[in-house]
This record gives C-alpha cells, sequence and structure tokens, in this order.
C-alpha cells in the first residue's frame, strides 16, 4: 500500500491504495465519484476521461499513485455553484447525448478541446473527440454541442435563456 | 359574454407534442449523477470473476479451484458441477418450429464447452480486483474437439458443434407466397424471367456485427430482503423476471428487477444471459449481495453478437424492370446456442424482404445453424437491415441490368401513395406511406441532378476517385406487436404493453409505462404525451420505470415499440383518467355529467364559464369529502395496449460516396435522410434516433465486422480490435422528415429507433458499387475496406474477398520462429 494525497472535486484527499490501482479505480471505488465510468479494458473508450491539473487524461491509463500531489476534476466538479459548465449546457441543448455513458468522458475531453483551440473547425472537433466513443448519438449533436459551446463561450446563462 | 370564461384553460401549456424539448433525463446524465448498475455498493457486498473457455469446443477434463480458493479474501469458487439445476438455464423464448434443435444451455455448463468465452468457472471475494486475482489460478482441463465455425461448412454437418445433437442445423422456416394466398407461385415467375424476361442471382454476406453498447453490462444481486432483487443493465427487466422465475424455481412474487440507468443496448441486452443468472445462483449460495461487472473483452467475447448470415436471391423482372418474383434463401449463424430470440431475427426479416415493392411473388427460406461461436439474437433493426440490404441492393442490381436510374427502377414498382392501405404479398396491410413524397424531398435535399452530372464528368475524365450515389427506399415493420401474429408464430409471449396514470393529491402525474428505456429519452417523449392529454405541465409529469416492483407489468423495450405500442398504452390510460374524473368534476360543478367536457386540463360545463382542473379534481377526490355516491374516490387509471397492427416507417436515403480508385480508399460526401415516422412527438429525439441510426448502419456497411480465426478465437475481441467508428470517421447529416401518420394508433406514430440502421447500410455499399461499376465491379462485401474496394477493383475478385482469419493480425506469420512472445526484450 501507498499513500497517496490529492484534491479531486475541490476536496482534499488522502488515502493507501494499491501500487497497480487505477486512477479511475480509486475516483469509482473508493471516493465514490461514480460519475466517471469504464467502458472497455484498452484506454480505447475514452469514458473514464477526467482532468489532471486541467488536462484531459483517460483515468484508466494513469495510476492513482501518479496523481498523488495533483489536482484531479471530475464530471461531478465541473458545475460550480448549482451553474452547469457551458459545455455541459451545450451537450443538453444540442441533445449531444443519449444513454449518457459516454458523456461524462466526452464533455471532459470536450472542455479540454476548447481550453486548447477555443474557436476549432467541424474537422478539427472531429478529430479532438477521436479517442472518445459513443454508440448513440453518431456523433453528429456532439459535434453540434461542441461548436454550439464555442460559440456561446463567455456568455452567461442569462444571455442564452429562451434556447429552451 | 365567453370572453372571461374558461379562466383555468387560458393557463393551460401550449402543445408538448411536436415541440423540441430538451430532454429531462440530461440534468443528471451530464453532471455524473448516475445509477449505472456498476455503481452499486450494498453493505457486504462481494465480486465475482468469471473463468472463460479459451477454446471453441472442448470437453471440461478437471477443474482445479483449490490454489484460488485459497486466495486472498476469496469467499468461494464454483464451478457448474457444484449448482446443478440450481442455476436454471438460459432460455429461447421463440422455436420457429416444432422440431427445432435447440441444444441445453446451462449458464456453465460441467462437461462441454461450446464456444470461446463459454463460462466454467466463477470466483467470489471481496473485491473485484481479488477475484480477478483468483481466477488466473483456477486450473481447467480441456479436451480439445473439432470445432464448427464456418456457417457454411456447418450447414453441411461436416462438424458437429453439438454432437449429441447429431445436427447444426436447427430450424428451417419457410414463407411462401402461394402457398399462404399472398401471392403467386415464385418459381413460375422466376422460370417465366429466365425465358423472356431478367434475372438477377446474387449471394450477399450479411457479416457478424457486434452491439457494442458503451457500458459493459453489469449485474448486482441482494438475497438479503423478502423478495431476491436484480439491478441489471438490461432492456428487459420484466421478461428477465419472468425467465428466472420460469428456470429457477424461485417464484416471481419474490422477485425484483430493476433496470436503473442503462447505457445502451441496441438489442445487445435483449437477453437473458448466462452472467445474470450465475450471479444469482452464487447470491442465493452465499447469502450476500454480489456483483458481477464485464470487462469490455468479456462483453465483446460472449454478449451475443448479431447478423451473420449468408443471403441467397433470386429476382426475376420482366425487360422493362417489372419485378415478377423474389426468391430468398438464408442461412444464419445461431453461434453455440439459440438465444431467447435467436432464430426469430432473421425471421423478423421474412416479411420485409418485399419492402416497399409491389411484388407479386415472393418466397422466404432461413434454415438457422449451430456454431462453436458467440450465440447472435437481436442487433439494432434485427431481420429488418438484412432483409433491405438484400431488396436494395437488388433494386440497383436490376436497374443496372435494365439500363436505367435506379431510382427509377423503384419507382417502377413501389405502392403509389394512393394505393394505401396495402397488403403486401408477405401478408401484410401497410396502413399508409408516401414514398413519393419522401423520395422527392430527398432528391431536392440531396442535390441528386447536380450530383449525378459530377458522376458523369468524373467518369468521363477517368478521375482516379469516382464518385458514387447509393440509395435506400426502405421500410421496416415496428412496434413490435400484436399478440395474436407473435402466438402464430409461436413466439413464448405477447406484445402488449402497459402503462398507469397516477394523479396525485398536489395535481403532479405520476406515470408508470412497462417499456424499460436505456437511453431513447422515454421520460421527456412521454412526459410530452400525458402533457398534452391531461393537459398539465410538462414539468408536473415523472416517468417510473424499470422496476417491476413499481412497473408491475410491461414487454420492455426493443422493435421500436416503445412509442408505438407503449405511447398507445399511455394515451389509453391518460384518456381513462379523464373518463374516470368527469363525474366526479360533474358532482363538484353541480352539472350533469353529460354536459361536462374536458379540454386543455379542465372540465367545463358547456356553455358556462364554469371549470374544474383536473387538479382540483385530484386533490377533491385525495380528500374524498364530496364526491358521487356509487363510485371509488379514485381517478387513476391504468391500460394494457395489444397493437392492432405493426407500422410501418419509411424513407429514402441517398449516399454520395467517393472512392479512390488507386488505394481503394473510401470517403462519405454526403449523407441524406427523409424518413417518414408518422407523428413525431420529439423532432430533437428523433433526430437523435436517426443520427445514432445512420452510423451504426454505415458502420457494417464500412468497418465492423466480429472475426474469428480457424481456431475459433474471436481475433476482432478488443476495441482495440472491432472498429467502432469515432467521430473523426463520421460526417455531419443532412435529415428531414415527410409525416403519414399511422393509422392504427391515435397518436399517428410509427417508431425511429431502428430506422437509420436498417436504411442505411444499403445505401452505402449501393454508393461504392456505383462509383465504380464501370470497372466491372458489382459487389464488394461488407465491411467494404479499402483492400476489398481495391481487390474488387484491380483483381479478378469481383466482391474483393472473404475477411480472412486474421483480419488483424497480430504478429508477422511468414517470420518463421518468431512467436507472439519471443523476442519482447530484445
Amino acid at each position: 500500500m501507498t499513500q497517496i494525497s490529492l484534491t479531486v472535486d475541490g476536496t482534499q484527499v488522502t488515502d493507501d491504495v494499491e501500487p497497480r490501482m487505477l486512477l479511475v479505480q480509486y475516483l469509482r471505488e473508493k471516493l465514490g465519484k461514480t460519475g466517471t465510468v469504464i467502458g472497455c479494458d484498452t484506454s480505447n473508450c475514452g469514458a473514464c476521461t477526467v482532468h489532471l491539473d486541467g488536462r484531459s487524461v483517460k483515468s484508466c491509463n494513469v495510476l492513482a499513485v501518479q496523481a498523488d500531489g495533483h489536482e484531479v476534476t471530475t464530471i461531478e466538479g465541473l458545475a460550480t455553484d448549482g451553474e452547469l459548465h457551458p459545455v455541459q449546457e451545450a451537450f443538453r441543448e444540442c441533445h449531444g447525448l443519449q444513454c449518457g455513458f459516454c458523456t461524462p468522458g466526452m464533455i471532459m475531453q470536450t472542455v479540454d478541446l476548447l481550453a486548447e483551440n477555443p474557436h476549432p473547425t467541424e474537422a478539427e472537433v472531429r478529430l479532438g473527440l477521436e479517442g472518445n466513443l459513443c454508440r448513440c448519438t453518431g456523433y453528429h449533436n456532439i459535434v453540434k454541442s461542441v461548436l454550439y459551446a464555442a460559440e456561446h463561450a463567455g456568455e452567461t446563462q442569462g444571455e442564452k435563456a429562451g434556447a429552451r | 359574454m365567453t370572453a372571461t370564461t374558461e379562466a383555468p384553460a387560458a393557463t393551460a401549456p401550449a402543445p408538448e407534442i411536436g415541440r423540441d424539448r430538451r430532454r429531462k433525463e440530461d440534468q443528471r446524465l451530464i453532471t455524473g449523477r448516475t445509477r449505472w448498475t456498476d455503481n452499486i455498493t450494498l453493505p457486504g457486498m462481494v465480486h465475482m470473476a468469471m473463468v472463460r473457455s479459451p477454446f471453441a469446443h472442448a470437453e471440461i477434463a478437471r477443474i482445479e479451484t483449490s490454489a484460488a480458493a485459497s486466495a486472498p479474501n476469496v469467499i468461494g469458487v464454483f464451478t457448474g458441477a457444484d449448482f446443478g439445476d440450481e442455476l436454471g438455464v438460459c432460455i429461447n423464448a421463440w422455436p420457429l418450429t416444432p422440431e427445432q434443435v435447440t441444444p441445453n444451455h446451462s449458464p456453465m455448463p460441467a462437461d462441454r464447452v461450446s464456444f470461446a468465452g463459454e463460462i466454467v468457472a466463477v470466483v467470489v471475494a471481496r473485491t473485484a480486483a481479488e477475484a480477478r486475482d483468483a481466477a488466473e489460478l483456477v486450473d481447467v482441463e480441456y479436451v480439445e474437439l473439432p470445432a464448427a465455425l464456418d456457417l457454411k461448412e456447418a450447414a453441411e454437418d461436416t462438424v458437429l458443434a453439438h454432437p449429441d445433437a447429431g445436427t447444426n442445423k436447427s430450424a428451417l422456416w419457410v414463407f411462401d407466397s402461394a402457398e399462404s394466398g399472398t401471392g403467386g407461385n415464385v418459381e413460375e415467375a422466376i422460370e417465366k424471367a429466365r425465358t423472356d424476361g431478367i434475372v438477377i442471382e446474387r449471394e450477399y454476406r450479411q457479416q457478424r456485427l457486434i452491439p457494442a453498447f458503451m457500458e459493459p453490462r453489469s449485474v448486482v444481486v441482494d438475497p438479503t430482503g423478502e423478495q431476491l432483487t436484480m439491478w441489471s443493465a438490461t432492456q428487459i427487466p420484466h421478461i428477465l423476471r419472468f425467465a428466472l422465475a420460469a428456470t429457477t424455481g424461485v417464484p416471481e412474487s419474490k422477485i425484483r428487477v430493476i433496470a436503473p440507468d442503462v447505457g445502451g443496448g441496441f438489442g445487445g441486452k435483449l437477453q437473458a444471459t448466462p452472467e445474470e443468472w450465475i450471479t444469482w445462483a452464487v447470491a442465493r449460495r452465499v447469502n450476500k449481495p454480489v456483483k458481477y461487472t464485464e470487462t469490455r473483452s468479456e462483453s465483446l467475447l460472449s454478449a451475443h453478437h448479431g447478423r451473420d448470415q449468408w443471403q441467397k436471391l433470386t429476382l426475376g423482372a420482366t425487360q422493362d424492370g417489372t419485378v415478377t418474383g423474389f426468391k430468398v434463401d438464408l442461412l444464419a449463424d445461431l453461434g453455440a446456442y439459440v438465444a431467447i430470440v435467436g432464430g426469430g431475427v432473421p425471421v423478423l426479416g421474412a416479411f420485409m424482404f418485399n419492402a416497399i415493392y409491389k411484388f407479386p411473388a415472393y418466397r422466404f427460406s432461413c434454415q438457422t445453424v449451430l456454431t462453436n461461436k458467440a450465440w447472435t439474437d437481436a442487433y439494432r433493426g434485427a431481420g429488418r437491415p438484412e432483409a433491405t440490404y438484400a431488396v436494395e441492393r437488388m433494386m440497383d442490381e436490376l436497374a443496372a441490368e435494365v439500363g436505367v436510374d435506379p431510382l427509377e427502377i423503384r419507382e417502377k414498382n413501389w405502392i403509389k401513395h394512393e394505393e394505401f392501405p396495402f397488403t403486401t404479398v408477405a401478408g401484410l396491410t401497410y396502413d399508409s406511406g408516401n414514398y413519393e413524397a419522401a423520395t422527392a424531398k430527398a432528391k431536392e435535399m440531396f442535390g441528386y441532378d447536380a450530383l449525378r452530372a459530377e458522376q458523369k464528368k468524373r467518369r468521363d475524365a477517368g478521375d482516379p476517385v469516382q464518385l458514387g450515389i447509393g440509395i435506400s427506399t426502405f421500410t421496416e415493420m415496428c412496434g413490435l406487436a400484436p399478440s395474436r401474429v407473435l402466438g402464430s408464430l409461436d413466439y413464448g409471449a405477447g406484445g402488449w404493453e402497459h402503462a398507469s396514470v397516477r394523479m396525485l393529491a398536489t395535481g403532479k402525474v405520476e406515470v408508470v409505462t412497462g417499456a424499460s428505456p436505456h437511453g431513447q429519452g422515454h421520460e421527456t417523449a412521454f412526459s410530452q404525451i400525458v402533457a398534452d392529454r391531461l393537459g398539465v405541465p410538462f414539468e408536473d409529469v415523472e416517468i417510473l420505470h424499470g422496476d417491476t416492483q413499481v412497473s408491475h407489468k410491461g414487454l420492455d423495450t426493443y422493435g421500436s415499440r416503445s412509442l408505438t405500442v407503449g405511447g398507445e398504452a399511455l394515451v389509453r390510460a391518460a384518456d381513462k383518467v379523464i373518463e374516470r374524473a368527469k363525474p366526479i368534476a360533474a358532482h363538484l360543478l353541480e352539472a350533469n355529467v353529460d354536459d361536462v367536457e374536458f379540454s386543455a386540463g379542465t372540465f367545463s360545463v358547456k356553455g358556462t364559464d364554469q371549470g374544474k382542473t383536473i387538479q382540483d379534481v385530484a386533490l377533491a377526490t385525495f380528500a374524498a369529502h364530496d364526491y358521487p355516491e356509487g363510485i371509488e374516490p379514485n381517478i387513476d387509471a391504468e391500460s394494457t395496449y395489444d397493437p392492432v397492427n405493426f407500422s410501418f416507417p419509411h424513407g429514402t436515403h441517398l449516399c454520395a460516396m467517393e472512392v479512390d480508385t488507386e488505394t481503394g480508399r473510401t470517403t462519405m460526401r454526403k449523407y441524406v435522410a427523409c424518413d417518414d415516422v408518422g407523428t413525431i412527438i420529439n423532432p430533437l429525439i428523433v433526430s437523435g434516433q436517426v443520427h445514432g441510426g445512420l452510423v451504426q448502419g454505415i458502420a457494417q456497411a464500412l468497418w465492423e465486422e466480429a472475426v474469428y480465426d480457424d481456431s475459433g478465437t474471436l481475433v476482432s475481441g478488443s476495441f482495440v480490435d472491432y472498429l467502432l467508428p469515432t467521430a473523426a470517421d463520421t460526417i455531419s447529416f443532412d435529415i428531414d422528415h415527410t409525416t403519414s401518420p399511422s393509422t392504427t394508433n391515435s397518436l399517428g406514430t410509427k417508431g425511429v429507433g431502428e430506422a437509420g440502421t436498417i436504411a442505411s447500410t444499403p445505401a452505402v455499399v449501393n454508393a461504392i458499387v456505383d462509383a465504380v461499376r464501370h470497372l466491372g465491379v458489382s459487389d464488394i462485401t461488407m465491411p467494404c475496406t479499402p483492400e476489398r474496394v481495391w481487390k474488387a477493383i484491380n483483381t479478378s475478385s469481383s466482391t474483393g474477398g472473404p475477411t480472412e482469419g486474421a483480419a488483424m493480425p497480430h504478429f508477422d506469420a511468414d517470420e518463421s520462429g518468431t512467436s507472439s512472445t519471443e523476442g519482447a526484450g530484445a
């Protein structure tokens, strides 16, 4: 067992973990952060995507011990003060999800993608999401959601009202 | 004088049906507040890991479990022999014929394994990791048996998948229009066409696919309460409960099945699985809550696959392209067992090979065949994609033979809009449709003529990148299904759906449905229907589902049935609420019940400004201080709706593919879908269903295939090898709709869940073939990989050839002396 201390969704946590424990297992099994899910065992699907120090990682590809001393943000920590993150809002607005299983990963990847490239083209969005699989939406509305989030970045909730 | 009347009506909500409501489901899903089965943790819960056979066919000589049993924190290790009949069996609910050969399907056989991935032992431990570690220590000695793998060879009984069955041929199911009196004699029609018309003969391969829902299957069983509770990532909680009771001896009244949040299914979670049955048995044995969650690799290996057919097709026509007969001979691969619907899947297509056309003679036969591969069952479309592919490919071949535009040949043969209702050669009565309208709109959206002109220009110029246009004018039967029809087909259940509507004292509405959503958006669409029907706010309607203690009756979600069947049950239950409330409203209004009418949520007295909202009536009924003599103080109601017919969505899909003739690479340039799904409840949800369906169908055409090697190992057994499309592989689509409402349900809905998948596969392949037909290509086997396309163009193989066992070679077989592990450290 190895002791790790990290910040997850703004909360300081300390645990003893097996060195082989994956970050995604740590989040789900130790912290009950079940918003982050496991969709495959070959790091292809991206459903487990979280942010490590602000950059997206597949949390099945990171050991919990590697997160020691770092800051992790999951889908559960994205909304602040009850206000949805603009990317969350965009996915709902554009029907960018159906069963919702890939959605936490898609949203976390999108946030990172837009941080790197705030005004992507459709082709750039599609390439940027290549590591995240979805079986329901055919990606059409996911791509639309990302472009919508980019277009409406910086707007307040009030400015977007009336959309629903 | 009426200007001030009906004040309550002024606050009635605007119509909900047709409105693009954002989904109620999403708030939880986008913030990670989810209830996937794998999220469930119960006090004292233990975990399971499976030991699976690496061999396709083998006798189990010995299983040594002692090392695993003594591993850290292991609670127990069990084999099939430890349980016997207590395990129950996996059921086949649709025996095609009385003579069907149906091998006994134990969830964990003790004597012989029949496919690679079959479970032979299970380890129970305090954590999932410890269970998996210990599973590695279970030592199983197998005696390998020859395996029946290739479908055509298996049909010849050269090697038996189940030696004691004596044959691999499970059932032969035939429909003949001459014998059933729905049409002419197809043999005569084809013979005549051989003499003075056109005969097209083709054989198409429907490759094996994997549903690959994003949420791996998971099951939790809690045996500690008075009722045994199973949570499962399933599409069919109600059917599961019935099957558990029927096969494990636990009374149905002692079983509660819950489908919590379910992450996709596409037919893949329409199953009673070995994993569920083993978890059930283990939980009862260890008397603790038990969880099993499969890995993705286990899912690809052992969750049921889809499609896998050979289609032998003969189409007769006159010289001008009027079809005179269509004969279909199928070989369908069941895999190792006859699954819950199993052989019924190709039969669901039996009524659809004639599609939208007025074929005068038709014959369908399907031979189902057992092999030593993973079992097959429903995958999005289930039988209808196969049928649509076959007929839409054949119509293109006929057009090429006649030398006319493929749209022209379709128009010559399709049912005209004024001919509805139309009884087809397969004996179904299509209630409504307008193929002309959908096609006209699709052509306009597509820019059909301009793309044809560009195609010609590129062809004339000898452009290395050729353009092809693919057409699919599809229909499907959905809304499964009239119970009597299912009975006549020997299906083991009915096709009704149940709903109940409960008016709460505070005016909120609880709706219970027997449909079981897993991503479609039932909560939103059903709320819209009930809000309109009862005249209550959308937000005030709560849809409850997926828990057999809440939703006690239901037949779950598959076959695009939730809206057409389940939605109609909702409508009828809501209407009964209004009828029950009416005498109470009349009583409160001191009016004769015949003078009371209901509109937009308010009961009012004709010709007056007197009114009571349905919420007022609900509260008064709850208080029950003042209601008529002789009735119960209750306005809740339920309905069990048995559909009178299937529904028949249709549409015209047009696809433009660019094919690089030098490399075989294909690129989708444009895809247009104009679907007629009847009345649309929520256009946002409908468009989402179409988009997702399209990509699954396109993926069959271009990418996906479950491939076994010659020893029966699934070589596409992970997401590295099974090619699920990504955002970077796909394009944005142009979709729209025409509307001819169904005449067999109140709302006029037709179902949309499977439409995109059914329509798109032939549209894509037709486009690719169209791009290179002038180079001598008349077919390319799916998936149309660049290699196949290149081979079809450049070699004598006109179809690009079969998929080799090593579709994704993991090492170079030519380098002798090199194995997959040697040299790793070099």
